[in-house]
């Protein structure tokens, strides 16, 4: 469903008539960012829920994913693929922490511009996940790390059915206000690192509301990796979307 | 036939993967042979002669075959005329994200006939020639097409590696854009001639050996930016 064109008449009519009463209500966008996107969505038969991990750099994506692969992996099948604008740096450290087979990791290179290659040139992405679901098959669990952007960096549904934005508490919290596309539309925002909140001086009540307030209804949650290291809150999240998706396509 | 198609497929926002290539020019410019809007035109002036012209002979060879065996012949013979197995690799995977994207923008069974010519995929220019031709664009535009993408990734990369005038490299292309039409207009004959005499052996094998090698070098760097 394209969701820049209003499709419910109900809108259409309104904005006419805004338009007709007051020129200068027509040009006022009609809250773009408040609606949740609706997502293009996996093709009915594919069972695998992939899921995007972004952030600014060192947030904690890496070691968000290591905690998703440790925890998940027991109850299902599951693959990485790592954006690496430098070196094989994450790659390498997943499969250091040894519980996952060089054979269900794989690395991407991007060329100096992480974004572009999770954003609006994803064919080195969609190469590496669908090798890795056609070796793999079936796979339950797909995980994209983005090699580390900044507030912009947003994945294209056209990669990623679901999407995590990892965020730096200690970062400040203007950083949360000043907001962008991955905290106000990835599908989770993660707040990581919360044990530096008070060493930065950053009050996590007024992140929790400033993230709420660009977010609207869409989930945010709070970790510390390093006090809390297999992320439970998340790990339930994405359980949910793969059980979601097995009720959908029948295999529950 | 439109314009405008072939300013699609030639822009480098195309998403067909070649952003994350150099093309060789991470390695020339951490040895510090490529340095500046000058040193970029030197290495831009040899690769359109060289594998600029390679590239455009094999995607105008392709865009006038339409015989699925000879294509695969085609596939052959630009195979064997790139010496470093990296670029062989980076080639292979190039032709896969170009086939991708071509097929979600102009799906057509004349694209569909270089699917699967390897399983890595057919090589890039091979695939280049059959997605103009996808594309309703002509012989020459896939030649044209086939030299600016072998110029555009290093001048992209330099932009981003060096911190170049972003200005100063464009003039550098627009320097080098009448040879590199001259460059697509011969290889748009030797394609015909090759075609004539059902030989894809007659295309050119013009090679820069220092790139295959620091091709080599490049793959096994720990810390590097692009994909070549
Ligand atoms: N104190 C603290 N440190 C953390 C936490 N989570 C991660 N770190 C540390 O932060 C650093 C960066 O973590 P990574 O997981 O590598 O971050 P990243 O986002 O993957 O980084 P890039 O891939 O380089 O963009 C590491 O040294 C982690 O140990 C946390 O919750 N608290
Ligand atoms: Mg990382």
């Amino acid at each position: 469903m394209p969701p820049k064109t209003p499709s419910t008449p109900g809108k259409t009519v309104r904005a006419k008539a805004s338009a007709t009463a007051s020129p200068i209500a027509s040009v006022t966008p009609l809250k773009p960012l408040a609606q949740p996107e609706p997502s293009a969505g996996p093709p009915p038969n594919r069972i695998c829920v992939r899921i995007g991990v972004g952030g600014p750099v060192g947030a904690g994506k890496t070691s968000l994913v290591a905690a998703i692969c440790r925890v998940l992996r027991a109850e299902y099948s599951l693959a990485v693929v790592t954006n690496e604008p430098q070196t094989r740096e994450d790659a390498d450290f997943l499969l250091g922490e040894g519980f996952l087979d060089p054979a269900h990791v794989r690395a991407v290179q991007t060329g100096c511009s992480p974004q572009t290659a999770i954003r609006e040139d994803i064919a080195a992405n969609l190469d590496a996940v669908e090798a890795l679901e056609e070796s793999l098959d079936p796979l339950d669990l797909l995980v994209v790390e983005s090699g580390g952007g900044d507030l912009t960096a947003l994945f294209s549904r056209g990669l990623v059915d679901r999407q995590i934005f990892v965020f730096d508490a200690a970062a400040g919290a203007r950083a949360a206000r000043k907001g962008g596309p991955g905290v106000d539309r990835a599908d989770l925002l993660v707040v990581n690192k919360t044990d530096l909140a008070p060493l930065a001086g950053v009050d996590l009540e007024d992140l929790r509301r400033d993230a709420g307030a660009r977010r609207e209804s869409r989930p945010t949650l709070f970790t510390s990796l390093t006090e809390h290291p297999d992320a439970p809150a998340v790990a339930d999240w994405i359980r949910g979307l793969i059980e979601e998706r097995r009720t959908l396509l029948g295999r529950g | 036939m439109t314009r405008s198609a072939l300013l699609l497929l030639a822009d480098s926002r195309f998403p067909a993967g070649a952003h994350a290539y150099s093309g060789g020019l991470e390695s020339a410019a951490a040895a510090g042979r490529v340095h500046d809007a000058a040193t970029v035109y030197e290495f831009l002036l040899g690769r359109v002669h060289t594998g600029a012209l390679v590239c455009a002979s094999f995607a105008a060879a392709s865009w006038l075959c339409t015989d699925r065996e000879a294509l695969a012949e085609l596939d052959h013979e630009y195979d064997v005329r790139l010496l470093s197995p990296t670029l062989r690799g980076h080639s292979r995977r190039l032709g896969r994200h170009l086939q991708r994207a071509v097929a979600a923008t102009w799906p057509s069974p004349r694209l569909e006939l270089v699917r699967g010519l390897d399983p890595a995929g057919a090589h890039h220019p091979v695939v280049l020639g059959a997605a103009c031709a996808a594309a309703e664009l002509t012989v020459d535009d896939a030649a044209t097409c086939a030299v600016h993408a072998t110029l555009a990734a290093p001048a992209n990369a330099a932009t981003k590696l060096l911190g170049l005038d972003p200005n100063e490299v464009s003039a550098v292309l627009a320097r080098l854009a009448p040879t590199a039409d001259r460059i697509a207009a011969r290889a748009v004959s030797l394609a015909r001639m090759a075609r004539l005499r059902s030989d894809p052996g007659m295309l050119p094998a013009l090679g820069s050996p220092l790139l295959d090698l620091t091709a080599e070098d490049h793959a096994g760097w720990e810390v590097r930016l692009f994909a070549s």
